[in-house]
């Protein structure tokens, strides 16, 4: 150890350091407005050195796309339905088990219709992991990205969702999840063209039968396959 | 209990899983490793026997003394790394399963006993305190948590729970008030699932579970008991000349002090009860299950799948490595192997929450020096560009859920390796520089730390003390060394080793620790481009895993020390049993040893240097 | 209670007519709305968390605080640990039986006002370890809440949001109806005792019914 009381001084040093660091965004940027990145963004990177505060009610971090918060269903806008086909694999996979859903039954058959009667997921249980997004097979399930859920009133009424507050269009998922999106359409297509060239074949009913096998058995087959291309990996 | 089974599967799928329960395929026992041979040449046949699946079996518990004392001293196994208990409720017994292993490196060995279940809490069976004094905690949790009575044990009490509690929970046949179904997922929730809330369900409309005729305004038995019975009769009656400190002389009064679990320095919700003389601390005890969530018995529950976003709240500063043991101990049973991509990728994210953690242990072992939030504001600030890359690659800050069996969630883009290129090559190395500059030479830290916490190697290792907190007392014990997992056999680092002993020591291993991470995520950045794109899972991704009966013991280096998973399969959808060694519970058993002597105020500062944290203590 | 009680159009402002509380002479005299706008204003911006971490959630409470969301900006920095000097608690994390005698004891020593908010799904209900024995299914059980914020654990924005929402409520509050001012508004929660499980001490009576074999 040197003379007593160095080390202090160089701490105290460090100390100056990162308050002069915090204007030095200021000094770097004067006059200059147009073309730098937004504050949340530069805050961010950790390139940067100095002030990294985000300043949450005015300025939003900006969410990536795998984030995850609570789940939310996908309502196709073409057809205004929901997505969901009530299979139960998500409420199968939830750690928690805070999925709940009420299979829907032909009023005259009794047979399970695929989509669901009522949907609750309980919001109070639920522990964000994104395994009912990941796992399910019909993209109807999703991890959103809204954390401005608070509650002020009764958590059992306000915070059990039910399938009206749960379903979002499709193009609300198309926007936090442009990638993940782009995958879709992909698959569909490839769907498409599959059960055209399927069609093109002309064979009898019972290998059209077998051909929607095939398709069923594809679509699982594009969820544990690795994307395509790497700039985004899905987030399913 | 009786009002809490009031949801019962239908009959038709009881039927169908105790036929699939029934096609149990024949169990296998264990081979013997010559250590174990040469155990059972000593005590003959009779009484070491192959075990199932794992490890040797001592048919009479009451010689168990006797054959840990040859393990300790003929076959050195000087460290007690694991002991827990399962209950076989057909078979009708409690099997005890210790780990034991060399401090120089290499598998454990396991060695089990039986008890059976109807007199484990009286008649019980010995205490390994003697031998292994790292046994103390975990045996009393055994004796919480399953009822099994330690004899010789020198503070049997609950440890989880309070004095008083009804029952011994993690038992089979012992159900809390919300128990819905042995298993999950849960028969309500699909395709019937009308939505209704456990409170409603469960009679009463409250989480309890009381015996029949308890009358609460009767009842009067304090949940303290014995807590203090032998701080007060220790006390020494004609001046401390045994103890550790040395009395000046001066006649002070003592006092018992509780900390916590309300403290600001206990680091979260465990309470110190500490016994004073002046400013000195003359003992010490630790209550314990202020977070007490049962995770061991929801996961028992759990299928295999769901138990991994739980991992993650185990330790809840290091997500990454905890998920690892898990997904190991798993894939170790289903016998598969994950893809090269994804092994790298684990890699990165368990090195890159190493360095967080480090900063964050250390910016709040500066806290509790009273270095008031400066330095751990700064250090928070580098760990939130490691939540950052956390929340764009794994979709959470914390609780990542990120490893899969046989893989892991997502790939990285080009751009997030990026990314993490510029923490590793420019931040990191930068602020780990400057943290030396700030701390290392300050004189009040080095005056408040330096020979504080004293801990010396032997009785680190006889406590099962792992990680940074061993390594500091001059051990070179490094699991990613001395039992590699993953592709840690591939990189070059160098394991730190520091003999001071003290809290000094401590936070300069985790310095260098911090920089040999740095090492790591550099080569492992640098092979991962030669490993396919997108290739991060081995197999088909299923959310259904049979598992194949067996047991497993699957051991980790997280940056608090050694996190095991003992894990056994009947060959279901769920664990039959799931038990976490976690290092922080673990370590904490040697406070005792450290803070008495020591003045209140470094109590604190020893506590921060063992970096606990307590949802990994209580579990 | 004021007799009759006018809202001016447009503003906020109270007209006190008649109040037995107020002197005579300034009975029908007296608006009381800049009083509510500053007493709320200055309560608003100068909240005293307890330092008073339980689980997961309490990092993000951390990391809230600390320079990435700098909680300070809002004027509750100060977080003290001492129940006696601070005026909202957030219980931040799983609560469980053992830990719930000393919660309620420490919002029991808290001065009034204080408010209580529930940091995560634990808090709120339980969470992910509601099944568990020694698990309380959401601490609205034993305290009044004011703020639930879901989430496991709540980003540190979600965290602000949640007192940004508790700003608004205070915002509403009125200085003659909170109930810190009426008679008997201290209440004092029992605090739980540890039986064979926790017991709460408002239903004694109720449980050796229903426990009686």
């Amino acid at each position: 150890m040197s003379l007593l009381g160095t080390g202090i001084l160089k701490g105290l040093g460090v100390t100056l350091k990162h308050f002069i660091q915090t204007y030095a965004e200021d000094f770097k940027y004067i006059g200059k407005k147009a073309g730098i990145e937004p504050r949340p963004l530069r805050r961010q990177n950790p390139a940067n050195h100095g002030m990294v505060t985000v300043e949450y009610p005015r300025e939003h971090m900006v969410m990536p796309e795998n984030f995850r918060y609570i789940p939310f269903l996908v309502k196709d806008s073409a057809t205004g339905e929901d997505k969901c086909t009530s299979c139960g694999i998500c409420a199968k996979v939830c750690p928690p088990q805070c999925i709940w859903i009420v299979r829907t039954e032909d009023p005259v058959t009794k047979r399970p219709v695929p989509a669901p009667k009522e949907f609750h997921i309980d919001t109070s249980v639920c522990m964000n992991c994104g395994f009912c997004a990941e796992f399910c097979p019909f993209d109807a399930i999703k991890m959103d990205h809204n954390y401005e859920i608070t509650s002020m009133s009764n958590r059992q009424t306000e915070l059990v969702f039910d399938k009206d507050r749960l379903m979002m269009p499709d193009t609300y998922h198309a926007g936090i999840h442009p990638a993940d999106w782009a995958r879709e359409l992909e698959d569909k297509k490839a769907d498409e063209a599959k059960k055209k060239a399927a069609a093109e074949a002309k064979v009898a009913a019972d290998a059209k039968k077998a051909a929607a096998a095939a398709t069923g058995a594809s679509a699982a087959a594009t969820k544990t396959a690795p994307p395509p291309k790497p700039p985004a990996p899905p987030a399913q | 209990m009786a009002e809490a089974t009031t949801t019962v599967p239908p009959a038709a799928k009881t039927a169908a899983r105790a036929e699939k329960a029934e096609k149990k395929p024949v169990v296998t026992l264990a081979t013997l490793t010559p250590e174990m041979a040469s155990l059972q040449q000593h005590f003959g046949a009779d009484l070491i026997q192959p075990a199932p699946y794992e490890g040797v079996l001592i048919t009479d518990p009451a010689r168990l003394t006797e054959v840990t004392n040859f393990l300790h001293d003929e076959l050195h196994l000087e460290s007690l790394t694991s002991a827990t208990a399962v209950d076989f409720i057909k078979e009708g017994y409690i099997e005890l399963v210790y780990h034991a292993q060399h401090i120089t490196g290499g598998a454990p060995l396991c060695f089990k006993t039986r008890v059976s279940r109807k007199d484990a809490d009286t008649v019980g069976l010995p205490s390994l305190t003697p031998i292994y004094p790292g046994v103390e905690f975990q045996e009393r949790e055994i004796y919480d948590l399953y009822g099994v009575r330690f004899n010789g044990h020198p503070d049997l009490r609950r440890i989880l729970l309070w004095e008083g509690f009804n029952g011994y929970p993690m038992r089979k046949d012992w159900h809390e008030a919300y128990y819905a179904q042995d298993t999950k997922p849960y028969d309500t929730r699909w395709p019937a699932g009308n939505h209704k809330l456990d409170e409603e369900r469960v009679p009463w409309a409250d989480n309890v579970n009381y015996p029949p005729n308890f009358n609460p305004a009767e009842y009067t038995r304090n949940p303290d008991e014995g807590l203090y019975d032998t701080m007060y009769k220790e006390a020494p009656e004609q001046g401390p000349t045994d103890t550790p400190y040395q009395n000046t002389g001066i006649k002070t009064d003592e006092l018992i002090v509780n900390m916590g679990p309300q403290h600001p320095s206990t680091h979260g919700v465990l309470r110190m009860v500490v016994k004073l003389d002046g400013e000195t601390i003359t003992d010490l005890k630790l209550v314990l299950g202020y977070l007490h969530r049962n995770h061991e018995k929801i996961a028992e529950r759990n299928t295999w799948l769901h138990n991994i976003p739980y991992t993650d709240r185990l330790d809840y500063i290091t997500g990454m490595p905890n998920e690892l043991g898990y997904v190991l101990g798993v894939e170790k049973l289903l016998k598969i192997k994950p893809t090269e991509r994804a092994d790298y990728l684990r890699v990165i994210m368990c090195e890159l929450t190493r360095v967080a953690s480090h900063f964050w242990s250390i910016g709040f072992l500066l806290n509790d020096l009273g270095a008031f939030y400066t330095p751990a504001l700064y250090f928070i600030t580098e760990r939130e560009f490691v939540m950052d890359l956390f929340d764009e690659i794994t979709g959470s800050r914390m609780m990542n859920n990120y490893m899969r069996f046989g893989g892991v969630a997502r790939d990285v883009t080009p751009e997030q390796l990026d990314k993490i290129r510029v923490l590793v090559n420019e931040r990191f190395p930068r602020a780990i520089d400057e943290m030396e500059r700030l701390l290392s030479d300050n004189e009040i830290v080095r005056m408040r730390t330096i020979g504080v916490g004293y801990l010396s190697a032997e009785r680190c290792v006889a406590y099962s003390v792992t990680g940074p907190v061993l390594r500091a007392s001059g051990v070179p014990y490094d699991l990613r060394r001395a039992d590699p997992y993953s592709l840690y056999d591939r990189f070059d680092f160098d394991v730190p080793v520091l003999y001071g002993g003290d809290v000094y020591d401590r936070y300069r291993v985790r310095v260098l620790e911090m920089r040999q991470s740095l090492r790591i995520l550099e080569q492992a950045l640098a092979q991962i481009e030669q490993t396919k794109v997108g290739d991060i899972q081995a197999g088909k991704k299923a959310y259904i895993h049979r598992v194949p009966a067996g047991e497993v013991y699957s051991r980790v280096e997280t940056p608090k020390g050694e996190l095991g998973f003992y894990m056994i399969s009947d060959g279901g959808q769920n664990a039959y049993r799931y038990h976490v060694r976690s290092a922080s519970f673990i370590n904490l058993g040697a406070l005792k040893e450290m803070t008495v002597g020591m003045k209140v105020a470094d109590a604190v500062v020893i506590l921060g240097s063992l970096d606990i944290v307590l949802g990994e203590v209580d579990r | 209670m004021a007799e009759a009680e006018t809202n001016l159009p447009g503003t906020s402002a109270v007209e006190i007519k008649n109040d037995p509380r107020v002197p005579a002479e300034l009975n029908n005299n007296v608006f009381i709305t800049t009083l509510d706008k500053i007493y709320n204003w200055g309560r608003k911006r100068s909240m005293w968390p307890m330092l008073f971490g339980l689980a997961c959630c309490a990092i993000e409470m951390i990391c809230t605080a600390a320079a990435r969301f700098d909680l300070a900006r809002f004027g509750w920095e100060l977080m003290r640990p001492s129940p006696r000097q601070a005026d909202l608690m957030i219980v931040s994390g799983t609560v469980t039986k053992k830990m719930l005698p000393q919660i309620v004891r420490l919002y029991n020593q808290m001065p009034q006002p204080r408010y209580v908010i529930a940091m995560g799904a634990c808090a709120t209900g339980g969470g992910p370890f509601k099944e568990g024995y020694n698990v309380v299914s959401g601490i609205d059980k034993f305290l009044p809440v004011d703020v639930y914020i879901p989430g496991c654990p709540p980003r540190p924005e979600a965290l602000m949001h949640g007192f940004i929402k508790l700003q608004e409520k205070i915002e509403k509050q009125s200085i003659r109806t909170v109930p810190w001012y009426q008679p008997g508004g201290d209440d004092v929660v029992p605090v739980p005792m540890l039986g064979p499980d926790v017991v709460d001490l408002r239903r004694t009576a109720e449980i050796a019914e229903k426990t009686r074999a």
